[in-house]
C-alpha cells in the first residue's frame, strides 16, 4: 500500500465535521474543504480516501468535487488569483486587467507560473460591483484596479 | 456606502461604521440591539408572524415573496415536526449585486437577531447561515458574532429564560450561483450538488434533511428586529409606495458615483441614477439599465420615472430583483453585455434539466458569433426561440428563465444593434 494522502490531522477534522450531520455523506463538501485547506488541492488519492471515510463511492465524491468551482482538482500555486469576469467588471474593463495579468505572468486561465507562485482563474461576480474591476488573490479582495495598481499588488505575494 | 445627508430613516444601515469594522455585540447592544429579541420572546410565535405579515415585508433576495406568508406556511402546532430549520441565504452571487455584503460586513448581529426572532416565530431549533466563499470578511464577522451571541445567552439553551432553544452554524460554500436557489441551497447544505428540487413539497413541509425549513435572504432577516421593535405600521410607512420598508439600492457601471444606499422602497429609477449615482460618468450617455441584477429585464429611457418597488418594476416589464442596478452606457455594446451574462448563466447552470443545460450554451455561442462578426440573420430567430423555450414553467428552477430576461428585453429594445452586428460582420463597438 502506498503512502496515504490524508494525515491523521485531516482525518480527525473530517470526523469532527460529519458528527454534526445525520449522514456521513453530508460532510462531503466539508471534507473536500478540509483537504484543500491542508493540501492546497484535492488529488485522486485524496478523493478515494475521503470516499472510504464517508462511506461513499469515489465517483460520488468526485461528482461533487468537480461540480463546485472552488474545489481544485488540479494542483494550484501558492497564490490563486481569481479575476471577476461578470457583467459590472466587464463594463468597467476587466479584460484589460486580465490581459495584463496574462502577459505579466505569462500564463492563461487554469495555468500556474513556474515555481508554483501564481495560478490564474476566473470567478463570478465578487459582489463589489461599485468598485469594479475587482479580483481576489487567496482570501484578499482587490478593487478599483488599474494595471499599475496590479503590479504593486502582485509584488506583495511572494 | 457613501453617506448622503438626506434625512431619510435608514434602520438597516444607520449604525454601520465607516472604518470597515463591524459592530461588536457591545456596540450593537448600545444601539438598541437584541431589545427586539427580548420583546419577541414575550410574544406568541403566531403574533410575530402576523406583525411581519402586516408590515408588508417582501423577500429581498430577488423573488419578492411576502416573508410573513412564507413563515405562515410552517406548521407550528404541537403536532408539527420537533426539528425545524431556518436558513439565512447569504450566498449573494447575482451579477451586479453587492448589498448583502454590506450588511454582513457591517452589522452581523442585526442579521443574527433577525434569524433568532424568525426561528422563534417558526419554532425552529437550528439555524444556518449559508455564506458564499468569496465573502471572507463577512465570514470572520459572523464567526466572531455567533460566538458572542452564544456567550451572551442569545443562542443556545433557554434563550433569555424563555425556554426557547436555538443553535446556529455558519456554512461557507464553495462556489456556484445555483446555491442561491433555495432548494438547491438545501442540497448544498446536505453536502450534495446544488441541483434544484421539485416543488411541491415546498421546503416548509420537507426541506433540509427532510424537515420543515424556511430560507430567507440576509436583508429580509435584518429587517425583522426593526419591525418587531417599531411595528408593522412604522415599517409600512417607511416606503413610498405602500409595499413596506426601505431597500438597499446600488448602482454599478459607467455612472459618476457607483455605490450603495438605503432608501425608501419605491424611489424612482431617475432619482437613484441621478441623485445618488450622480448621473452618467463624463462622456457617457444612458442607454439602458438592468434594475435588479443580471437576471432582470432591461429598462430604458422611457422607464426612468418608474418607482423602484416590486409592483411598479413588474408593470414596466422587469423585476426589482436585488435592487442593485447595472447601467448600460452608449459606449458599451449591448450584445456584448448580454453575451457576458449568458456565458455566465451557461457556466453556472447545474445541468439538471435539459432546456437550461443545452439552451444557455447555445444562446451564449450565438451571441459570441454576433460579437465576432459571424452572426447570421436567422440567429435572431434562434435567440427569440430560446426566450420562449426557457420561459417560466419549462425549466426546473428560475435560473434559465432569469437568464432569458436580459436577452428577451435586449432583443426588444436594442434590436437594431443586434442587426448592425450581422450587417457589418463585426461588433460596431469594437472597431
Amino acid at each position: 500500500m502506498t503512502e496515504k494522502v490524508l494525515t491523521s490531522g485531516d482525518i480527525s477534522e473530517i470526523e469532527k465535521a460529519y458528527q454534526h450531520f445525520p449522514l456521513r455523506s453530508a460532510a462531503c463538501i466539508e471534507g473536500l474543504k478540509i483537504i484543500q485547506k491542508n493540501h492546497r488541492w484535492v488529488s485522486d488519492d485524496a478523493v478515494k480516501e475521503l470516499a472510504e471515510l464517508l462511506e461513499m463511492s469515489p465517483a460520488a465524491i468526485d461528482s461533487i468535487a468537480t461540480y463546485y468551482s472552488l474545489i481544485f482538482r488540479k494542483p494550484v500555486g501558492r497564490h490563486v488569483i481569481m479575476v471577476c469576469d461578470s457583467v459590472s467588471c466587464w463594463i468597467m474593463g476587466y479584460e484589460g486587467i486580465l490581459n495584463h495579468l496574462k502577459n505579466r505572468l505569462n500564463i492563461g486561465y487554469g495555468e500556474t507560473t513556474q515555481e508554483d507562485r501564481f495560478t490564474l482563474l476566473s470567478i463570478c461576480c465578487l459582489g463589489t460591483c461599485d468598485h469594479a474591476p475587482a479580483i481576489m488573490i487567496n482570501n484578499d479582495l482587490h478593487r478599483d484596479l488599474t494595471p499599475d495598481k496590479l503590479d504593486a499588488i502582485l509584488e506583495t505575494y511572494k | 456606502m457613501y453617506p448622503i445627508n438626506d434625512n431619510i430613516e435608514k434602520p438597516l444601515t444607520q449604525h454601520i461604521k465607516n472604518d470597515g469594522s463591524w459592530l461588536t455585540l457591545k456596540e450593537y447592544e448600545s444601539t438598541g440591539g437584541y431589545q427586539a429579541l427580548k420583546k419577541a420572546l414575550q410574544m406568541k410565535p403566531a403574533e410575530i408572524i402576523q406583525v411581519v405579515l402586516d408590515s408588508g415585508l417582501k423577500g429581498r433576495g430577488g423573488a419578492g415573496f411576502p416573508t410573513g406568508k412564507k413563515w405562515s406556511t410552517i406548521d407550528i402546532s404541537e403536532n408539527a415536526s420537533s426539528i425545524k430549520y431556518l436558513v439565512a441565504n447569504a450566498d449573494e452571487m447575482e451579477p451586479g449585486s453587492f448589498k448583502d455584503r454590506f450588511l454582513l460586513e457591517g452589522n452581523p448581529h442585526q442579521l443574527i437577531e433577525g434569524i433568532i426572532i424568525g426561528a422563534y416565530a417558526i419554532q425552529a431549533s437550528f439555524s444556518y447561515i449559508f455564506l458564499r466563499w468569496a465573502y471572507h470578511l463577512a465570514g470572520k464577522a459572523l464567526t466572531q458574532s455567533i460566538q458572542e451571541a452564544y456567550d451572551a445567552g442569545y443562542l443556545g439553551k433557554n434563550i433569555g429564560g424563555s425556554g426557547f432553544n436555538l443553535d446556529m452554524s455558519l456554512h461557507i460554500s464553495v462556489g456556484r450561483y445555483m446555491c442561491g436557489e433555495e432548494t438547491a441551497l438545501l442540497n448544498a447544505l446536505e453536502g450534495k450538488r446544488s441541483n434544484p428540487r421539485a416543488k411541491p413539497p415546498y421546503p416548509s413541509n420537507s426541506g433540509l434533511f427532510g424537515k420543515p425549513t424556511i430560507v430567507n435572504n440576509v436583508e429580509t432577516l435584518s429587517n425583522v428586529p426593526h419591525i418587531i421593535m417599531k411595528g408593522a405600521n412604522w415599517f409600512m410607512n417607511l416606503s413610498k409606495t405602500g409595499e413596506g420598508g426601505t431597500k438597499l439600492y446600488g448602482a454599478s457601471g459607467k455612472v459618476k458615483s457607483p455605490g450603495l444606499w438605503e432608501l425608501p422602497l419605491g424611489i424612482s429609477l431617475r432619482e437613484l441614477l441621478e441623485d445618488y449615482a450622480g448621473g452618467m460618468a463624463d462622456g457617457y450617455r444612458f442607454k439602458g439599465v438592468l434594475p435588479g441584477g443580471g437576471s432582470t429585464d432591461f429598462l430604458v429611457e422611457e422607464h426612468l420615472d418608474v418607482a423602484m418597488d416590486y409592483a411598479s418594476v413588474a408593470k414596466a416589464g422587469s423585476r426589482l430583483g436585488t435592487g442593485t442596478i447595472i447601467v448600460l452606457d452608449d459606449k458599451t455594446c449591448p450584445v456584448g453585455m448580454v453575451h457576458n451574462l449568458e456565458r455566465f448563466f451557461a457556466q453556472e447552470s447545474c445541468g439538471w434539466c435539459t432546456p437550461c443545460r443545452e439552451g444557455l450554451p447555445w444562446t451564449a455561442k450565438i451571441l459570441y458569433a454576433l460579437e465576432t462578426g459571424a452572426g447570421k440573420t436567422e440567429d435572431l430567430n434562434i435567440l427569440e426561440f430560446h426566450t420562449h423555450y426557457m420561459a417560466p414553467g419549462n425549466t426546473f428552477c428560475a435560473l434559465a428563465p432569469g437568464a432569458m430576461e436580459p436577452l428577451q428585453s435586449a432583443l426588444k429594445y436594442f434590436k437594431a444593434d443586434f442587426e448592425m452586428h450581422i450587417h457589418q460582420h463585426k461588433c460596431p463597438w469594437n472597431s
